[in-house]
Order: structure tokens, then C-alpha cells, then sequence
């Protein structure tokens, strides 16, 4: 007995923790004005370093947008981003242009919810991470938290 | 032609420190004056250009797209729907206070909107409707 409360409890403990990202504290300035202007600043344990230095030689055309940077600050940010990305095995790819919404972290944490979620005008887009998590800025992505009424659970 | 020094000199001493809405329309004024000999800011053509939609991004054929159908409101990103501060002066004390920040997103928004770099003239209208909507 003690040792099934012991499991339900490790289970319930250990979303919570994988659930939570912070934004490591040594963000550069550079990295949350520039990053954040179009959507949230993604925290770099979202992608691989892999998948990032694609993602910065590729932002001329950033998902339709020019998000170019000047050299020093490119190199700023993409050295951030490096640093504290996310493990290879943790994350998976992100394809070509990389995208966090295609690594098989975020495809096995969302495989529950159900399509016509994704195309509500509440969300937008699945970049909208704020949408259901509204303080996924902050590195809070707990499913308790989701803001989204029918989603809760 | 003596007008293209004068503007390369106010950008470069203008570039490192806060400014006001005004000096950065002269900045543009300034540029559009050399190309167009007589040239004056209007407002209303700022406007005008604020509303008009351009056959370039089905996601943001305007303006509007993302910053709402008035300056003075807070607007969303037509794709990722993060929210937008004001655009107008009235409303957001910020806007207009960095040339180089004001530069970039007429370079990332007038290709990505417009379809093309905007003009010197289309830049100073549109700072100037900016700066005196109420």
C-alpha cells in the first residue's frame, strides 16, 4: 500500500517538475527584446543546440518574417541559446526550419488535445503558447494552469 | 546633394540616444526634402497609409492586420497573437523615442506588408500621424 501512494505520488510530482522552464538567469537584454517581440521569448531548453544555430543562420526569413539581427547581437543571442538548450535526446528534432511544435517533446505533451483546439481563435497558432499557458513566459507550462476552461483537467 | 551629408550627419548623432517624435520625423523629413524639393509631412497621408491594404501577405494585407484599426489601441499579432502596445504617442509614451528602433520595424514591416522598402515621404507622413493622433 505504501508503496502504491508512494508511485502515485512520484507520478503526480514528476510532470510538475518537467513542466516547469525557467528562463536561465543570465538572459542577455538582446535576447528578450529582440525574441520577444513577435511572440514570447521561447526558453532555449525548448530546441536542441542543433536545431538553434539553424534556427539563427535561417532568421532573414523567419517564418515569413524578417527577423534579421545585426552580427554582434546575432551571435549574442545564438551563444545564449546554445548554452542552455535543451538535451538532444530530451527534445528530438525540430525538422527544417526548425520548430519547437515538431520536436516529439511538445507532439507526446499536446498528442491529447484535440484539433479543434488548435484552430480555436482563442490559440491562433500553436506558437500562441500563451493562449493555454498564460504565463509561459515566465517558464510555467503546467497543465494546471491552463487557461482554457474545457482543457483543464 | 548638400542635403544627403546633413541628413548622414543627424542620423549618426541621433542614433545613440533617446529622442523625441519630433527630431525623429526630421530625421525623415529631412531625407524625403532632398528627394522631393518642397516636401511636408502630412498626417493624413500617414493615415491613409496606415489603413491601406497591400496585396503582398494574405496574413497582413494592412496596418491594421495586427496593430487594430486605430494607433491608439493595443493591438495582436495577426499569426502568433502576442499582444501589440499602442502605436500612437498619445497612447504609448515609448513609441518614437529610438531612431534605430523606429528603423527596423519600418525595414521588417514595409517589406513584410508593403511588399517593398517604404519611402522617405511615406516614412515622415506616417511618424507625423503617429505623433499627432489623439
Amino acid at each position: 500500500m505504501k508503496r502504491l501512494l508512494l508511485i502515485a505520488l512520484l507520478g503526480s510530482a514528476f510532470p510538475a517538475l518537467a513542466d516547469r522552464l525557467p528562463m536561465p538567469a543570465n538572459a542577455p537584454t538582446s535576447f528578450t527584446t529582440e525574441c520577444s517581440s513577435c511572440h514570447i521569448a521561447y526558453q532555449p531548453a525548448l530546441l536542441q543546440a542543433a536545431d538553434w544555430r539553424k534556427l539563427m543562420a535561417g532568421l532573414g526569413d523567419h517564418f515569413g518574417s524578417d527577423a534579421t539581427v545585426d552580427q554582434k547581437t546575432g551571435q549574442e543571442i545564438g551563444a545564449f541559446l546554445e548554452r542552455h538548450a535543451g538535451s538532444a535526446s530530451r527534445v528530438g528534432n525540430a525538422g527544417n526550419p526548425p520548430r519547437i511544435t515538431q520536436t516529439a517533446r511538445f507532439i507526446r505533451k499536446h498528442d491529447e488535445i484535440p484539433a479543434k483546439y488548435w484552430r480555436d481563435p482563442r490559440v491562433k497558432s500553436a506558437a500562441n503558447c500563451e493562449a493555454c499557458h498564460p504565463d509561459a513566459a515566465k517558464g510555467s507550462y503546467s497543465e494546471h494552469d491552463i487557461s482554457i476552461r474545457e482543457l483543464r483537467e | 546633394m548638400r542635403a544627403i551629408p546633413a541628413v548622414a550627419l543627424l542620423l549618426a548623432s541621433l542614433a545613440c540616444h533617446a529622442e523625441t517624435p519630433q527630431q525623429i520625423r526630421q530625421i525623415y523629413v529631412a531625407e524625403a526634402s532632398s528627394q522631393q524639393a518642397g516636401f511636408t509631412p502630412s498626417a493624413k497621408r500617414g493615415e491613409a497609409f496606415f489603413r491601406q491594404r497591400f496585396a503582398n501577405n494574405d496574413k497582413m494585407p494592412a496596418c491594421t492586420s495586427c496593430h487594430t484599426d486605430s494607433p491608439l489601441n493595443a493591438g495582436e499579432h495577426a499569426v502568433t497573437g502576442k499582444s501589440i502596445k499602442p502605436l500612437a504617442v498619445a497612447a504609448n509614451p515609448n513609441r518614437l523615442s529610438d531612431p534605430a528602433k523606429v528603423e527596423k520595424w519600418f525595414g521588417r514591416n514595409c517589406k513584410e506588408v508593403v511588399g517593398r522598402a517604404c519611402t522617405p515621404a511615406e516614412k515622415a507622413d506616417f511618424v507625423t500621424f503617429l505623433s499627432e493622433v489623439r
